[in-house]
């Protein structure tokens, strides 16, 4: 949980994700279009993949990955930040962290 | 006179067979006889008025002639028309048996997929222990079935409510019925999805035409917008604003989602392509495949939420007036699509049966 935690503070938006899962691929695309370069964290090719997959379950993430952290809180799975986007919240929430390229 | 009561019975095209054999067997002999005979007359008779008593008898067997000339003629062009009945008849009964022969396929297609689990060959390249499901698949086409009825009527409430200057509070009651109701459609796919995700993302239970415009096993959100905002003018600017933004974010996610299932479909493809001559065990990759498959799932519930969102958004944006406005709308669209189908579907075929004659 502590790594979890630790991982998702490090930058201002942070993905776990697993290398086989194409959803989060999805995602992380979604992210690029909006001028974000997020740091992603691929639990399977972590040893303690699965604490950090229980640890977000147990956050209340809908699916454990892709998981998606702004600003070190925890947003949600595809369903919430899709949600988000379509609302219009997710741009707002992603201003402070838009590269200026 | 006998051999005028079988023309009587031309109009029948099961009976009009026998009579035209009965009539070239019988008739025929017995006329050619009259007609050199009254050809014969003829030849003389013409150029004089038929007044002298002499001739009264010729000038009968002339009429009689001409009646029969003139009744043999109606008999060919009712066998005629009787012919050309009898081959859209034909036609008709060989593009049935065509359909039943490939619904006999597919129910035999749907059975043994259900009964492949039984197969001790096949369960070692199957990675999960869930087998297709025909019930399923069959559940959900009836239930299709009886959701299009629904929202067909339930559209036509919408209308009549919308037309009869309803109060906003009633009007947005049958407003919130339709959109539940699209909701209970995404619940359908999702049960339907898991039976076979690879049959409801294709689309095939969807009317023909709506396959054209086939994403991820629906309509594409952005699309919905398009068919709905044209219909409601006059918009606030604020509206107009959050329309664009609306559409903007709704075909982002769309590319998104589009770029991951292609990613999919990329791994699936270097799963397949094995090496011929490897000796590896195909099993294990075909197993992996189909847990790929499984990700499909995820897709469609997906692209089911982004169209569901964006309707909700929409309406959200959108006064009461102009949401029911543009459910109409949109109810009416994919009514016509269908209708345009089943023109499509039920026009004359020619070419399947009847061989054609190449110039």
């Amino acid at each position: 949980m502590e790594k979890v935690m630790r991982l998702a503070s490090e930058k201002g938006v942070v993905i776990f994700t697993k290398s086989s899962c194409c959803l989060c691929y999805a995602v992380n695309i979604l992210f690029q279009e909006l001028g974000i370069r997020p740091m992603v964290h691929e639990i399977d090719q972590d040893p303690e993949g699965r604490d950090m997959e229980k640890a977000l379950l147990r956050l209340g993430c809908t699916a454990p990955v892709p998981a998606v952290f702004i600003g070190g809180k925890l947003m949600g799975s595809t369903n919430e930040i899709m949600s988000l986007h379509l609302s219009g919240s997710l741009t707002q929430l992603l201003k402070p962290y838009q590269s200026r390229s | 006179m006998d051999i005028y009561e079988p023309l009587q019975q031309v109009s029948m095209w099961g009976d009009s067979f026998k009579v035209e054999g009965g009539l070239n067997s019988i008739a025929s002999p017995m006329l050619l006889v009259n007609t050199t005979t009254s050809m014969e007359n003829k030849s003389e008779y013409i150029p004089h008025e038929p007044s002298e008593p002499s001739e009264v008898n010729q000038e009968t067997t002339n009429k009689d002639v001409s009646k029969v000339l003139r009744r043999l003629a109606q008999n060919r062009e009712a066998a005629r028309k009787s012919r050309l009945r009898k081959k859209a008849y034909v036609q008709q009964l060989e593009t049935s048996r065509l359909k039943l022969m490939q619904l006999e396929l597919e129910i035999g297609r749907a059975r043994k997929q259900g009964m492949c689990t039984d197969n001790a060959l096949d369960t070692t390249f199957m990675g999960s222990p869930e087998t297709i499901n025909p019930v399923g698949i069959v559940a959900f086409e009836i239930e299709y079935g009886n959701w299009v009825d629904e929202n067909h009527r339930r559209n036509e409430e919408l209308r009549n409510v919308f037309q009869a200057n309803a109060s906003e509070v009633q009007l947005g009651q049958v407003v919130q019925n339709v959109l539940n109701h699209y909701t209970d459609l995404f619940r359908l796919k999702a049960e339907a999805a898991k039976a076979d995700v690879l049959y409801l993302i294709s689309g095939v239970w969807k009317p023909s035409v709506e396959r054209l415009f086939l994403w991820i096993g629906g309509a594409r959100p952005s699309q919905l917008l398009n068919l709905i905002v044209p219909q409601l003018d006059p918009l606030t600017e604020q509206q107009l604003a959050s329309i664009k933004k609306l559409h903007l974010s709704s075909q982002q996610a769309e590319d998104a989602l589009s770029q991951g299932l292609e990613k999919l479909q990329q791994s699936l493809v270097q799963d397949m392509a094995v090496d011929p001559f490897s000796a590896t065990n195909h099993g294990f990759q075909m197993a992996i495949a189909i847990r790929k498959f499984e990700a499909l799932e995820s897709f469609v519930s997906q692209a089911d939420h982004l169209r569901r969102e964006t309707l909700i958004y929409m309406s959200r944006i959108l006064s009461t007036h102009q949401a029911a406005r543009g459910l109409i709308a949109l109810g009416e669209y994919f009514h016509r699509l269908r209708t345009l189908g089943s023109r499509w579907t039920s026009r004359p075929c020619d070419s399947v049966i009847s061989p054609r004659i190449t110039p």
